[in-house]
């Protein structure tokens, strides 16, 4: 079955095309990132518009280069929360109506089911049952995943996203919108351990996480300190070690508590090298193994959507005519396949 | 000639329809129904398709409601117009919300001139005038976002008939504007319907307007809104 994806929930396009037995044939992305860095932020409407006149062409270019024609899609899948609802609203109502036009089924797709499936697009896949760690923009998320569909939140953050909060540090730091990768970028010529930050939420039990606290702690660092540019580098580096660190105590808690040695990381977030490092570093010495998707498909892409819709559509889970999209959706409503 | 097979789809305002024409008979369905507009219109699609007894690909061209009016309705017209439009491989054909209530007011109470105002929130409305040529309502000049007590005096020439939500939202302030000498006729329609974008569609078709799926434009006329850029962006 070959299946188009289609991903409009924040602030890039994205469309795809997997085929289950073939795999990935084409994936095409824009970025509105140039966009909305003069505002600081994703502006929605602006983000609506852009999915807009960006939709179609994109669909045209992943169909031409995995050399197929709309004859040869069985199905569309769509992103269809959470999100921004006028940006969710493009890409499911062209998907949607594409299916009609076609006669093909659709499916709303869970963003976050789609980045929590991601590594299954690599040739190196994660087994169920596994421990998701979910970090975007928008989520901060553990949760164990027993199959497709199959979802329990072990914890979550009680205030800023991880990648909210990397982004936020980023513009105290003076760095444009998204700052988070410069940040990381900054970090890597910083001197560890002249600041030290708190892990918040790591010396009581739980598997919580708050992140705005750290945001504040870099604050006053920056008011204290000067901004010479080793000062913001050592800042910027004691952040980010803070905020890996809590990240991988509290995946060594919900391994220890589930008793599983699987861990997958997904979402903007995963892409930093940091990160990925210390958790490599932490299976290994558990005996147990990490799973990323390429860097690339950490952050919001088609690829995703169309691979979770493919499974959804392969188990007959299909979308009536209305389209439907919603804005907060919790990962844990999903139905098992 | 055979006449071409059309198919409306108009959601830019409160009121949400769908409208088929091949020329001879005329199938619609429509509701006010704010907020709803992403449920209602692929089933009335399929609906009025069936009625007809036809498919998508016996039509020529998808017409849309292009706005102005709700950004969201708009775009959710456009999104699925734009879909159907692709998946056939046919044009897309847009067609304002305000020329659509003209060629209703010229529909119900044969207006040959018809002034449009959508109430635009934020203080304004969007605005325009239109006349009848040869059966059919052209915008005259351009479609615009302005404050109600901003708007021209009408020609005292023509019998203008009043369309749109702007009319309820600020009746006084704009019969103060159209000056003394218009002679101005109140009416009921407040909203678009596809029904009246299909007459419009029809010439634009045979005038060679029709684009592309994907070279369709929303036309919000409310360009600049409430967000801001950084200090120092320009």
């Amino acid at each position: 079955m070959r299946v188009l994806g289609i991903e409009t929930s924040c602030d890039e396009t994205g469309i795809a095309i997997y085929d289950t037995e073939q795999g990935l044939l084409s994936h095409a992305l824009y970025s509105q990132v140039k966009l909305h860095a003069d505002y600081g932020g994703v502006v929605p409407e602006l983000a609506s518009r852009d999915h807009v006149r960006k939709t179609l062409p994109l669909i045209r270019k992943a169909l031409a280069d995995a050399n197929l024609t709309a004859e040869d899609i069985d199905g569309v899948a769509y992103t269809a929360g959470p999100g921004l609802i006028g940006a969710l609203l493009v890409g499911a109502t062209i998907g949607r109506s594409l299916a009609f036009g076609w006669n093909v089924p659709a499916v709303g797709v869970h963003h976050m089911e789609g980045h929590l499936l991601a590594p299954m697009l690599e040739d190196n896949k994660p087994e169920f049952p596994f421990i998701a760690l979910l970090v975007s923009g928008g989520h901060t998320q553990l949760v164990q995943v027993d199959g497709i569909g199959e979802y329990s939140l072990l914890g979550e953050s009680v205030d800023d996203a991880a990648g909210e909060a990397f982004d936020k540090t980023a513009k105290l730091l003076g760095l444009d919108y998204p700052g988070g990768p410069r940040l990381a970028a900054m970090a890597d010529s910083g001197v560890a351990d002249r600041f030290l930050f708190p892990r918040p939420m790591t010396d009581k039990p739980g598997l919580n996480f708050s992140f705005s606290g750290l945001k504040t702690a870099a604050a006053q660092a920056i008011a204290k300190n000067g901004k010479d540019a080793q000062t913001q580098a050592d800042i910027a580096r004691a952040f980010q070690d803070a905020v890996v660190d809590t990240l991988i105590i509290k995946c060594q808690r919900a391994l220890q508590q589930t008793g599983l040695n699987r861990l997958v990381v997904a979402g903007g977030v995963s892409a930093n090298v940091r990160l990925r490092a210390m958790l490599e570093e932490t299976m290994k010495k558990r005996g147990g193994e990490v799973f990323y998707p390429r860097s690339e498909f950490c952050t919001d892409n088609g690829a995703m959507i169309a691979f979770a819709g493919a499974q959804r559509l392969a188990a007959k889970q299909t979308a009536e005519l209305s389209v439907k999209v919603r804005p907060r959706w919790p990962l844990t409503e999903l139905a098992p396949l | 000639m055979n006449s071409s097979r059309l198919l409306a789809i108009d959601s830019a305002t409160e009121y949400c329809s769908v409208a088929y024409t091949d020329g001879q008979q005329l199938i619609t369905r429509g509701q006010e129904a704010p907020r709803k507009h992403a449920d209602l219109i692929l089933p009335y699609v399929q609906d009025v398709l069936a009625e007809a007894k036809i498919t998508l690909a016996d039509l020529d061209a998808i017409v849309v409601g292009r706005g102005p009016g709700s950004f969201t309705g708009v775009r959710i017209a456009a999104g699925i117009a734009q879909g159907l439009a692709f998946s056939q491989d046919i044009p897309l054909i847009g067609v304002s919300s305000l020329e659509a209530m003209a060629q209703q007011a010229l529909r119900l109470h044969g207006a040959k001139a018809v002034v449009a105002a959508i109430d635009a929130r934020m203080g304004e409305v969007y605005f325009g005038t239109c006349l009848a040529e040869h059966g059919l309502m052209v915008m005259q000049g351009k479609e615009i976002v302005c404050a109600p007590d901003t708007v021209k005096a009408l020609a005292a020439e023509y019998e203008w008939f009043t369309v749109g939500t702007g009319f309820v939202t600020y009746p006084e302030v704009l019969a103060a504007r159209f000056g003394t000498e218009a002679r101005v006729t109140p009416t009921d329609i407040r909203f678009p319907h596809a029904e009246d974008m299909l007459p419009i569609a029809t010439q634009r078709l045979i005038n060679g307007k029709a684009v592309a799926a994907e070279d369709f434009d929303v036309h919000y006329v409310r360009n600049e809104v409430t967000w801001q850029k950084l200090p120092g962006r320009s």
